[in-house]
């Protein structure tokens, strides 16, 4: 009765009838996530609370996936790569993922989903703050500290703190330069980046019933900026098509009851909206296309859990069809999977990888967070002097992308895409055609 | 933590301190569950900071100069790294006092024990500087702030106080019999 969907998942894995906000409830937890940077600290963690020769709880469901700092020559990072290998070898993980070997695949956040990890009605914690991208399945899914996924790992079961919910409800008709990125900063520049602290965004309408996966996944991605617990949808059609092709274990889909108590509502008819851009120094810092055209830049980038699928592939290349970069462009597809799709995926009679590199973008064969969040200094298009960027990621507070002084400016693949054409920012509507 | 008074000179921040200012990312390398590593996200706290911040940590004892923490609305924003309530609490910090705390950085700071996040209505980093002295008296849940004589209420935790009373998620766990062994 009045649940919301994040309470209803809550209620179920914690064996109760239903839940209230701010309770704390001991949780079952489905899937545990840890990659690269974080794994060594829990198992650290995990060691010395339980004992050397402890066992993790279940094998198969927590799924290691090293992506952040992999491709270097830094000697820590890759130290770490070799921890998690060990403690793969001696626990027998069903699910490690490991770099240099076929089982790799990249961002944990786009694996997760690729591996049919996300289902509906499941508790998914993950030792990142962009675990919250799993909610766009109908998953409980939530961020977590390396002490709480150490905990995880030995228990299968972490205390949680039953957040209150805001409904974000999209409907009308989205114009066809615009995409999930657009809609989640019109919600960040609303709520601004502490405006859902403590809470969950549930999103609605019918805007977010007709999405792809993909975009889906973006919207849920950054509810993390506006500070929330967990992002969730009720999975819609293409979400359990999605699931049939990469799922063998059943679920229970969840939705809101009718009579469900919200702490805010807010509601969006997008039919006019316009392409958004977040600049310096934080993701709130929302300017309507035509209030940041013209501001110059000396590198484009399109990468990370955000905007490095393949959707976000295909809109740069509908941009950049028989068109030249102007200014140095990066891609990062998030995992292999998507590496494969842009190079199969055809628009007109050219393949999405061909279009981006023959218009002169440097495209990446490996796959991984790579600059999107700084990483070693040798990582494959980090933003080491302050320039000018403008960036498909989710963050731009000072130094996210490497560089203290450097000036990063979110925005979608297609305001990226065009706005490497044009060597400033640029509405890319007149760049789609 | 478990202290009851913690009394010491603050270093005062603005809002929105996320954590890569806190940490930044490229140290998330360093394994913090190592004392080598504990240690060195010690000597590297709040290393994010712009460079015209006044120092945090003394480059030769690799230490916090400053026991507390001021800060605004939303501390500890962005990234789940627990790098980052480590980095404070191995350098020394001891509470972070602020109006509001991003969730997962609170829940850090709870679960691990490292740093004691305090949550106060009043905007504290216009009247405070870096250097002035303040006390937590937990017992009262006040924080005093003697040269201005002004005591200010904190916000009560609700049910995870329990949590920080028994100094961690692991060893309140075992107080309440969820890990029976070790
Ligand atoms: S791509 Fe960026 S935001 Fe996503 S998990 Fe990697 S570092 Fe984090």
């Amino acid at each position: 009765m009045n649940q919301t969907l994040s309470q209803k998942i809550l209620a179920k894995a914690s064996n109760k009838k239903n839940v209230g906000n701010g309770e704390v409830v001991w949780t079952k937890v489905d899937i545990l996530m840890t990659h690269d940077p974080c794994s060594p600290g829990v198992i650290g963690i995990f060691k010395r609370e339980f004992g050397e020769k402890a066992k993790i709880w279940d094998t198969e469901r927590h799924v290691m996936i090293p992506d952040h700092f992999i491709f270097t020559a830094d000697a820590k990072a890759n130290a770490n790569i070799r921890l998690m290998r060990q403690f793969a070898k001696e626990q027998g993980h069903k699910y490690f993922y490991d770099v240099g070997t076929t089982n790799y695949k990249g961002v944990c956040h786009i694996a997760l989903a690729q591996e049919g990890h996300n289902r509906p009605g499941e508790v998914l914690v993950g030792t990142d703050s962009h675990t919250v991208t799993s909610g766009a399945f109908g998953t409980f899914s939530i961020g977590v500290g390396n002490t709480d996924a150490a905990f995880v790992l030995g228990t299968g079961e972490i205390p949680l703190k039953v957040p209150p919910t805001i409904k974000v409800i999209f409907n009308g008709e989205l114009n066809s330069h615009l995409m999930a990125k657009d809609l989640i900063l019109q919600v960040l520049a609303d709520l601004t980046t502490k405006g859902a602290t403590y809470c969950a965004i549930e999103f609605s309408g019918e805007v977010i019933d007709n999405m792809t996966v993909e975009e889906r996944m973006t919207l849920c991605n950054m509810v993390i900026e506006c500070g929330a617990k967990n992002g969730i949808m009720v999975p819609n059609d293409s979400t359990l098509k999605y699931l049939e092709q990469r799922n063998s274990i059943s679920f229970e889909v969840f939705t809101p009851d009718k009579d469900a108590e919200y702490a805010k509502v807010l509601e969006y008819d997008v039919t006019n909206m316009k392409p958004l851009v977040a600049k310096p120094h934080s993701p709130d810092n929302v300017a309507v296309i035509n209030e940041a055209q013209g501001i110059s830049l000396d590198r484009a980038y399109i990468g990370s859990c955000t905007g490095g699928k393949l959707t976000d592939f295909m809109a740069a290349a509908k941009v950049l069809d028989g068109k030249k970069v102007s200014i140095n462009t990066f891609a990062v597809p998030a995992t292999r999977e998507v590496l494969d799709e842009i190079i199969t995926t055809k628009i007109g009679d050219k393949s999405v990888y061909e279009i981006l590199v023959k218009s002169g973008v440097n495209v990446s064969a490996e796959t991984s967070c790579a600059a999107c969040c700084g990483g070693p200094a040798d990582t494959f298009g980090r933003v080491n002097e302050p320039k000018a960027t403008i960036s498909t990621t989710n963050r731009n507070f000072p130094g996210r992308m490497g560089n203290k002084k450097a000036h990063i400016y979110l925005a979608s693949p297609y305001t990226v895409a065009a706005s490497a054409v044009a060597g400033h920012i640029v509405d890319p509507k007149d760049y789609l055609n | 933590m478990t202290s009851k008074v913690i009394k010491g000179k603050v270093y005062v921040l603005k809002d929105n301190i996320d954590t890569d200012q806190i940490l930044t990312a490229e140290f998330m390398k360093i394994n913090p569950s190592t004392p080598e590593g504990y240690k060195e996200l010690g000597s590297l706290a709040m290393c994010g900071l712009p460079e015209t911040c006044p120092p945090f940590v003394n480059k030769e004892t690799g230490k916090a100069l400053h026991q507390i923490i001021i800060g605004g609305e939303n501390f500890g924003c962005g990234s789940s790294r627990e790098h980052a309530p480590v980095a404070l609490g191995a350098s020394g910090v001891q509470a972070v006092i602020a109006q509001s705390f991003a969730r997962i950085f609170f829940r850090n700071c709870i679960s691990t024990g490292e740093v004691l996040p305090v949550e106060i209505s009043e905007r504290l980093y216009d009247t405070l500087k870096t250097g002035d002295e303040v006390e937590i008296l937990l017992d009262d849940q006040l924080v005093k702030i003697p040269h201005l004589s002004k005591e200010l209420k904190i916000q009560h935790l609700g049910d995870l106080v329990n949590i920080v009373e028994a100094g961690g998620l692991f060893s309140y766990a075992r107080k309440i019999g969820k890990i029976k062994y070790l």
